[in-house]
């Protein structure tokens, strides 16, 4: 009887998701191209038609598309190496910084939010300060933060473990307050179904508050990961780290005029390894939640 | 009676609910008997989910005693006596069939291996072997109840509790979901306390079916349900069934008429009488 029973919804093998995969992979590609091809169009006809609004369109202000890439693979400097493996090499350094920072933020974030949903009262009292500590501007506080930080550290973390730590401030709050809703977000007779079961507190709090939250959670991770890389970048500043993508951006900021394609191949670079993060938990989200469909955010 | 000797022993029992200021029960004395299938009955707002979540303790009572198998019913949910199941399925998405059937065995303490045996003979019991790999979301509404029975079975409880667990279905799936209730109930012999609003169901399921009345909830009168078992199909056609039906619904109706004596100006809906 329960064969003849209608299924509404069949098991997909894993594989059959590679396709729609591969076609929003492609549309990504042509939305590139496109944008890309915007850019150029306004910057030929501002250039013939001396547009000065918004600003002025020029060489200056925006470079080629193909100068820009074309920049990755000059010398970045006479007979140095080229501008792409300089920046790779920064960027390797950021991202280190940027993924203990994320670990750290994200593992700190949960915690906070699970020690918070324990007790409606500890909410009211705490939720203010960690509203409040993402409005202290992040360049005001990572001096103390390396004041702080640095001399505690071993040898091996000296410098960047500070700057990780700067960037795990950006990560923690998308996560503490996306997750203490998800916790909250437990259907009431589920609960009621555990208080059944004889659960303890704790048994409902990790087989089901927890597991229920695993959507805004994932939510939230995908915000946070490329903030603790711009966490990171920022992170860099006041520590004067010159090794990463900061430093980088610092130094063709100051060559701007002479060579505007320098600082946008920097911000490409950048912006990559923001996506980076952003795809790497996307897809740890598509591995580990399973959900209903129509109930993944 | 002998109140160890009955499966559920309500002494008494009134519930007031301070936000609103709302009499949900006044003075529920009910025993309900090992084995017994007992509905309860009656029009939106009288009570009956709250008595079941009395029996359940999932809600305090305000005055009065639930003793479940001769326990309060507090120690009898952390000694797991009974199984509930609501209208929803309740099924956790992040977990397969097989999975969410064996959580209460999981938290019982019950071994990977007894588990899994045991998932395989509730599976059989509510005819769903082969899906246990499944996500709830991959089944219909009738095969995700059914995960919810089985669940509530896992662990044998003497007692199930049963909040409108067809309510939401089809009224095919429904006198289908009916039937398989009923051989379950027999296979197990446990004790079941059903809520429902659907006379026909109570009657075609009921060793007993207890009409409330609402405003406050009270019992309005309690009727015999003496159709022979097994029960089937041809079972909904006999005259006495016709006839428990319509003694039902009397008493539905006096329950009603009580309330509108005692001045309460509004009147409510009748029971929906669907399947008649």
């Amino acid at each position: 009887m329960a064969s003849a029973a209608a299924v509404q919804r069949g098991v997909e093998p894993r594989g059959a998701q590679i396709g729609p995969a591969l076609r929003s992979a492609g549309l990504s590609v042509l939305i590139l191209a496109v944008l890309c091809a915007v850019w150029e169009a306004y910057k030929w006809l501002g250039e013939r038609t001396e547009i000065r609004w918004p600003f002025p369109v020029n060489e200056r202000t925006m470079p080629h598309v193909h100068d820009m890439v074309g920049q990755l693979f000059e010398p970045s400097r006479r007979n140095g190496p080229l501008l792409i493996d300089v920046l790779l090499d920064a960027a390797a350094f950021t991202a280190r910084e940027a993924a203990v920072g994320f670990v750290l933020g994200a593992s700190v974030g949960f915690l906070i939010a699970v020690a918070l949903s324990q007790s409606r009262l500890l909410q009211r009292g705490f939720l203010p300060y960690i509203v409040a500590s993402q409005t202290v501007p992040i360049l005001a506080i990572a001096p103390m933060v390396v004041v702080w930080v640095n001399p505690k550290l071993p040898e091996s973390l000296a410098g960047w473990g500070a700057v990780a730590v700067i960037s795990a401030y950006l990560t923690f709050f998308p996560v503490t307050i996306n997750t203490l809703r998800g916790l909250q977000s437990a259907d009431p007779r589920a609960v009621e179904l555990m208080r059944s079961y004889a659960a303890s507190r704790w048994e409902i709090l990790w087989k089901l508050r927890v597991p229920a939250s695993f959507p805004f959670l994932f939510s939230a991770l995908k915000i946070s990961a490329p903030a603790a890389v711009v966490g990171a970048i920022i992170g860099e500043l006041p520590s004067s780290i010159q090794d990463g993508l900061a430093g980088a951006i610092l130094n063709f900021n100051q060559y701007y005029v002479s060579s505007p394609p320098s600082l946008w191949a920097t911000n490409i670079v950048a912006a990559a390894l923001g996506i980076a993060f952003f795809a790497v938990v996307a897809i740890a989200e598509k591995l580990l939640v399973r959900r209903a469909p129509e109930n993944v955010a | 009676m002998n109140a160890t000797s009955v499966a559920v022993a309500i002494r008494q029992l009134s519930k007031r609910f301070e936000r609103g200021n709302v009499q949900a029960l006044e003075t529920i004395d009910l025993d309900v008997r090992p084995g017994e299938f007992v509905s309860l009955i009656g029009p939106s707002g009288c009570g009956k989910s709250t008595l079941l979540r009395i029996i359940g303790d999932l809600i305090q009572p305000t005055e009065g005693s639930v003793l479940v198998n001769g326990k309060p019913a507090r120690q009898a949910r952390i000694d797991r006596d009974y199984g509930i199941v609501f209208q929803d399925a309740v099924l956790y998405d992040w977990r397969t069939v097989a999975r969410n059937i064996s959580l209460p065995l999981e938290l019982a303490g019950v071994d990977r291996r007894r588990r899994d045996a045991r998932v395989r003979e509730m599976l059989e019991l509510v005819e769903l072997t082969g899906f246990e790999k499944h996500h709830p979301w991959q089944l219909s509404g009738g095969m995700q109840q059914r995960v919810s029975i089985a669940r509530a079975l896992s662990f044998s409880p003497a007692l199930l509790l049963m909040d409108e667990p067809f309510g939401a279905l089809d009224e095919m799936t429904r006198e289908r979901l009916n039937n398989e209730l009923l051989q379950i109930w027999q296979e197990t012999g446990s004790t079941v306390v059903f809520v429902t609003h659907s006379i026909a169901e109570s009657v075609f399921l009921s060793t007993r079916v207890v009409v409330m009345s609402a405003r406050p909830g009270r019992i309005a009168g309690i009727v015999e349900i003496d159709l022979p078992q097994p029960r089937g199909p041809e079972t909904r056609e006999s005259p006495r069934f016709a006839e428990h039906i319509t003694e039902v619904r009397r008493l539905l109706r006096k329950g009603h008429a009580d309330e509108a004596i005692e001045g309460d100006t509004e009147v409510p809906l009748y029971v929906a009488e669907e399947g008649l």
